[in-house]
Parts: structure tokens; C-alpha cells; sequence
């Protein structure tokens, strides 16, 4: 018995408890070099020296009565670790979608902006701010609530696109995707071309996938509700690698596959509009993190699906960094770095792996 | 009772008893026309013993796969009774069935880069103990890894342990899914077109297998199959279906006959006796024109 365990074990096939803490521990130290890595660089340079005692007074909670609040001390207070950190949150919340969203279609190729999901949830979140519920403060509750529900009700379409034919060739649902996503992108476009333009212009660079700074109470409960939107979906982990049989044998193994679908729906629309209320469209991230952490260690959800949001935050705050920083002071927004960085990889996916995995 | 406390006196399956047991079962899929759309399955009854191979035949259409997904509970019983080891199907939760019937669906595709031994494993999902803390991570026990081991040993399928699943030949692929059936360790085994899309050394090389199995493991197995040497040379016995009803029911000598089959399918077929095993043997007429 002891020799089979240990046979796979070493085999690497069987994820056992000692597999999943050497990779998520190390993934962990690696997340922590990066994001002190991203402190460092912005329109101001800020020595590595200052980044660790900046952080350290962060949790002291002593900085507003700080005696002699350097420029530079607060520019990485105020500024970018709370920045840093909601990209690390959004991009980590974007590679879990991903994952959620690939093993639910059973579709590599899955992705909240591809699939038109994110498209969804900015339609809920321009419609609110059009009617002037909630203020260009992206973080207003009622926000992330309406992107839940436009979110929702995509992935609901895209869904039934799905079933449509109890097998929908993996080329026709990125196809309805496209499409959906045409559909809702004008839904958007034509809000903004009826806004004011000083209202219009701020909603575009939001809808093109940006980060800004939030104040620490915003970043808080954005924070624990990302954390525990993920909580909840790691404890579906085992089930999505089931769902990943199909879901006439998932059924066959006891796996009540209706009531589970509703609860990853809801969860995926919850992170996605979370997300998109807060940073707009950022493109790709859903799909090329977990693509890249599936090829390196397996396809086993319990593990695959915190791996890919470490590496989908690590991911994220790195493209931000150059956002922030390549045409400084000036800053690009982060979903064209993203979209420059995964589309190309999308593509070569669709075209020259399709064997492989289509 | 508890969900745990039925599964457990379940699959205490009495050994001579019939282990499926169909009574006036009538199906049909749920329209917007409701209630004008014919059976798909119209008043089946009949029961396949313990340790038995029950051969499914039929045309397309006649309702073989409908029926195999109502024996494990992917559709709900629509008129009738189906028990299983004595207990009604709707008495029993999904779960419970999962651990006493296994399916072998027809077709698996698979697009994540899975290996053999994780896809065998999750065949143990309806055995697994729920940990919320674990987050399911490391609840693979010594038991579940034991069980995983037999099934590919006994599907001959050790050797491919850490291959991608994707990256398997049909017949290897249909023998992981079997085993990943057996890691249920089910009493009951479904199949679906087993040896379709096969070549005829991997059709031998599973339906030796499944006869093996079902005299190693004390199976009863129920297997759909569009052809009709298969299941004279490899099952009990041999259910026709036309048209959703029971045509016939019994050894292959009482239905492969060709009066049955022109019934059945409407054709004229030549049927004589296979050299080795004597059971009836369905071939093509000389053709007329």
C-alpha cells in the first residue's frame, strides 16, 4: 500500500498534501519578490532600501501621524502599494474566473473577456453610472452589484449558446462569444456617446481596463470579498475536475450537476463584476495564466485553481508596473498591455496548438 | 434513514437475486407539445440477474441509450419502477447510485491535459470522505489509491499511468474509462457502444475484458451495442428493443433468429453459426442487384 502511495507520489500524479504546500508556499515567496519588485518602479523611482520600511510603518498604522512624511514614503503609501495590490487581487480574481469558466464549458479557450462576460458586467456597471447610481468612485457598492448582474445574465447566454447541441465545437462558442460580445460593446459605446464628454472620457479609460489607487477602507473590502468569493470556489476545486469529465459522468458519480453549475455561475459573476466595477475590461489574463499553470502542473483544480490566481496576480501587478512606467509620467491602461500580451498567445493557441488541445 | 446509512445496506446486493429489476417503464423526453409526443420507452419490463451481461440491440432510435441512462439515473424514470439490488431508483440519491452503478459513457473527450491515474481516481468521487477544511486537497486515502491500483491492473492500463489521457489510442482510452468505472467499484456496470469507433483487435481486447471483469469482480453488466455479433458472442443474454417497446428478451439463440431480426429491423439478414462458439452469427445477404 505505502509503495503505490509513494510510487505516485514521486510520479507527481496524485496531489498530495506535501505537493500542494511546496508549490503554493513557493508561489507565495515568489508573489512577495514581485510585488516588492513593482513597488520599486513608477513615475517616481523609488529605492528598494525605502520599500520595506514604507511597509513595515503600513502595518505599524502609524503613518498619518508620521512625524516627517517623506515624498517618496507616500507616494508608496498612498498610492502604490494600495495600487499594487488591487492589480495582485484583480488579476489573481481574473485567472481564477478563468479557470472556473474553462473547466464549466470544458473549453481551454475560455475566458471572462472573450466570452463577453466582462462585457456583461461593464454594460450592468455603465448603466448604473449613466443613470447616476453611484458616483465616478468605482467602488460604490451598488456597482459591483449591477456587474454581478450584467455579468450573470451573459455568461447565462453563453451558456445556453452551449447547450444548444448537447456538443458545441469549442470554435462556435468563442464565435457567439465574439458576437455577444459585439452586441454589448455597443450597448456600451452608445451609453457613452450620450454622456457628457468630461463623464464619457472617464468611462472610456475605465473600459479600457485600468487600476488606480483605492483608499484603504475601499481596498479592505474589496480585499475579504475577493478572498472569500475564492475561498468558496477552492472548495469547489474537486468538483470542476469532475464537471471536466462531462456532465452526464459527473452525474454518474454522484456530482448533482444543476445545483453546482448555478453556484459556479454565481460565483464567477460575482468575482467578474467585482473585478470589472473596479478595474474595467482587463482582456486575457483569464485565459493565458491558467493556460500557462496548466502546462507546468497539471490539470488538477485543487491545485491548478490557487497556483493560477497567485500567478494571475503576479501576472497583473507586473503588466500594471509597465502600464505605470513605459511612457512615464503618463500612464497606459493596463488592458492594452494585457490584451498586447495574451492575444498574440490567444492566437497561437487557435491556430497552432489546436491539435493538442482542441 | 440518511443518505449514508442506504448506501451502505445498498450495496449489500444479494448475490442471487436480480440486481435490476424494470417494471412497466415508460419514458419520454419532455416536450413544449407535452403530453402528443410518442414513448421513447413504452412499457419495458424485465430484470437482468446478478452477475448476468445483459445485451442491449436495437435500431437507431429504438430507445438503447435512453434506457441504459435511466438504469443509472441521468433520466428520470418517467412511468414504472426501475429497482436496483431491490430498492427504487427514485428512493435512492444520486450519490448512492453512483456507488453501485458505474457508466462507461460511448465517447470521452477530454481537452485538459488529465492523466491516466488522476482521470481513475476521480472515479472514487462518490467514495471520497468530506474534509471542508482540506479543501478535498490530499483526500485521495490509502483505500481510494488501493482501489484505483486494482482497476488498472485489471484493465491493464498500469503501464500508462502518467500519460495524458488526450494522448491515448481509442482503445486505450475506452480501457481508462473502464477502469475508471471500476475504481466506483460499482456492482453494476453500464456500457455504451463499448467496442464503437474501435478496431476489431481493441473490440476483442475490451469485450474479452469485459466477460474477464465480470467473472473477477462478481459484475453484473448491462452494454448497449449497435452490433449484433457482439452481443451473441459476449453477452447472457440479449434484450431487442423496437420503437421504445420490448421486441424480445433471451439467450441469443432466441433472438438473433432471422424471422426476429427482419421484425426488428425490417431486412432480410444471413445468420448461421459461429465456427468456435456455435451462438448465432449475423452477416450481410449476397447482394441482390
Amino acid at each position: 500500500m505505502a509503495h503505490i502511495v509513494s510510487s505516485w507520489a514521486h510520479a507527481g500524479s496524485v496531489l498530495t498534501v506535501h505537493r500542494w504546500i511546496t508549490v503554493i508556499g513557493g508561489l507565495l515567496l515568489a508573489c512577495v519578490a514581485v510585488l516588492v519588485l513593482c513597488l520599486q518602479f513608477g513615475a517616481t523611482s523609488v529605492n528598494i532600501g525605502s520599500v520595506v520600511p514604507a511597509i513595515m510603518h503600513l502595518f505599524r498604522g502609524d503613518l498619518a501621524g508620521s512625524p516627517s512624511p517623506e515624498t517618496a514614503e507616500t507616494i508608496m503609501v498612498q498610492i502604490r502599494f494600495p495600487r499594487v495590490l488591487m492589480g495582485f487581487l484583480v488579476g489573481g480574481s481574473l485567472a481564477a474566473v478563468g479557470v472556473t469558466l474553462q473547466a464549466l464549458l470544458r473549453n481551454p479557450l475560455a475566458d471572462p473577456y472573450v466570452l463577453g462576460v466582462s462585457s456583461g458586467s461593464a454594460l450592468g456597471v455603465s448603466l448604473a453610472i449613466l443613470f447616476g447610481i453611484g458616483s465616478t468612485f468605482l467602488l460604490f457598492p451598488l456597482l459591483p452589484l449591477f456587474g454581478f448582474a450584467g455579468g450573470l445574465l451573459a455568461l447565462i447566454l453563453i451558456y445556453r449558446l452551449a447547450q444548444s447541441k448537447s456538443r458545441l465545437p469549442i470554435h462556435s462558442l468563442l464565435l457567439a462569444g465574439v458576437i455577444l460580445n459585439a452586441i454589448l460593446t455597443a450597448f456600451i459605446m452608445f451609453i457613452t456617446s450620450i454622456m457628457e464628454p468630461n463623464r464619457s472620457a472617464g468611462l472610456m479609460a475605465w473600459l479600457m481596463g485600468s487600476l488606480t489607487a483605492p483608499g484603504y477602507p475601499a481596498l479592505g473590502i474589496f480585499s475579504l470579498y475577493v478572498l472569500f468569493v475564492l475561498a468558496v470556489l477552492m472548495h469547489k476545486a474537486q468538483l470542476l475536475n469532475v464537471l471536466t469529465l462531462g456532465e452526464e459522468t459527473a452525474r454518474s458519480l454522484g456530482v448533482e450537476t444543476e445545483g453546482v453549475k448555478k453556484h459556479l455561475f454565481a460565483l464567477t459573476a460575482l468575482l467578474t463584476g467585482a473585478i470589472v466595477s473596479v478595474s474595467g475590461m482587463i482582456g486575457f489574463v483569464g485565459m493565458v495564466v491558467p493556460h500557462a499553470v496548466r502546462l507546468l502542473i497539471g490539470s488538477d483544480h485543487r491545485l491548478l485553481l490557487p497556483a493560477s490566481a497567485l500567478v494571475g496576480g503576479m501576472f497583473l501587478a507586473l503588466a500594471d508596473t509597465i502600464a505605470r512606467t513605459i511612457m512615464a509620467p503618463a500612464e497606459i491602461p493596463v488592458g492594452i498591455v494585457t490584451a498586447l500580451v495574451g492575444g498574440p498567445f490567444f492566437l497561437y493557441l487557435l491556430l497552432w496548438r489546436k491539435d493538442r488541445m482542441l | 434513514m440518511t443518505t449514508h446509512t442506504i448506501g451502505r445496506a445498498s450495496s449489500l446486493l444479494a448475490l442471487d437475486g436480480p440486481a435490476i429489476e424494470v417494471k412497466g417503464l415508460s419514458f419520454r423526453y419532455y416536450t413544449m407539445e407535452g403530453q402528443g409526443r410518442k414513448w421513447t420507452l413504452d412499457q419495458l419490463s424485465f430484470h437482468v440477474d446478478a452477475g448476468e451481461i445483459l445485451g442491449i440491440v436495437g435500431p437507431n432510435g429504438s430507445g438503447k441509450s435512453s434506457l441504459l441512462k435511466i438504469l443509472s439515473g441521468l433520466l428520470p424514470v418517467g412511468e414504472g419502477d426501475v429497482l436496483l439490488g431491490g430498492l427504487s431508483l427514485q428512493k435512492r440519491s444520486q450519490a448512492d447510485i453512483a456507488r453501485l452503478v458505474a457508466v462507461v459513457p460511448q465517447e470521452y473527450v477530454q481537452v485538459f491535459p488529465f492523466t491516466v491515474v488522476e482521470t481513475v481516481l476521480m472515479g472514487r468521487f462518490p467514495h471520497r470522505t468530506v474534509r471542508w477544511w482540506s479543501m478535498g486537497i490530499g483526500d485521495e486515502t490509502a483505500n481510494d489509491l488501493a482501489c484505483a491500483h486494482q482497476a488498472m491492473v485489471d484493465t491493464d492500463v498500469v503501464s500508462l499511468a502518467d500519460r495524458l489521457v488526450s494522448d491515448l489510442s481509442g482503445g486505450e482510452r475506452q480501457r481508462v474509462m473502464i477502469a475508471r468505472a471500476l475504481a466506483q467499484e460499482p456492482k453494476i456496470l453500464l456500457l455504451d457502444e463499448p467496442t464503437a469507433f474501435l478496431d476489431i483487435n481493441h473490440q476483442i481486447e475490451i469485450c474479452s475484458l469485459i466477460t474477464r471483469l465480470r467473472a473477477e469482480r462478481r459484475l453484473t453488466v448491462v452494454l448497449v451495442s449497435h452490433d449484433l455479433n457482439v452481443a451473441s458472442q459476449y453477452c447472457d443474454r440479449v434484450l431487442m428493443l423496437k420503437e421504445g417497446g420490448l421486441c424480445r428478451i433471451g439467450s441469443p439463440e432466441e433472438t438473433i433468429r432471422p424471422d426476429v431480426l427482419r421484425m426488428v429491423y425490417g431486412c432480410d439478414v444471413v445468420v448461421d453459426a459461429h465456427p468456435q462458439t456455435g451462438r448465432p452469427r449475423v452477416t450481410m445477404p449476397m447482394s441482390t442487384v
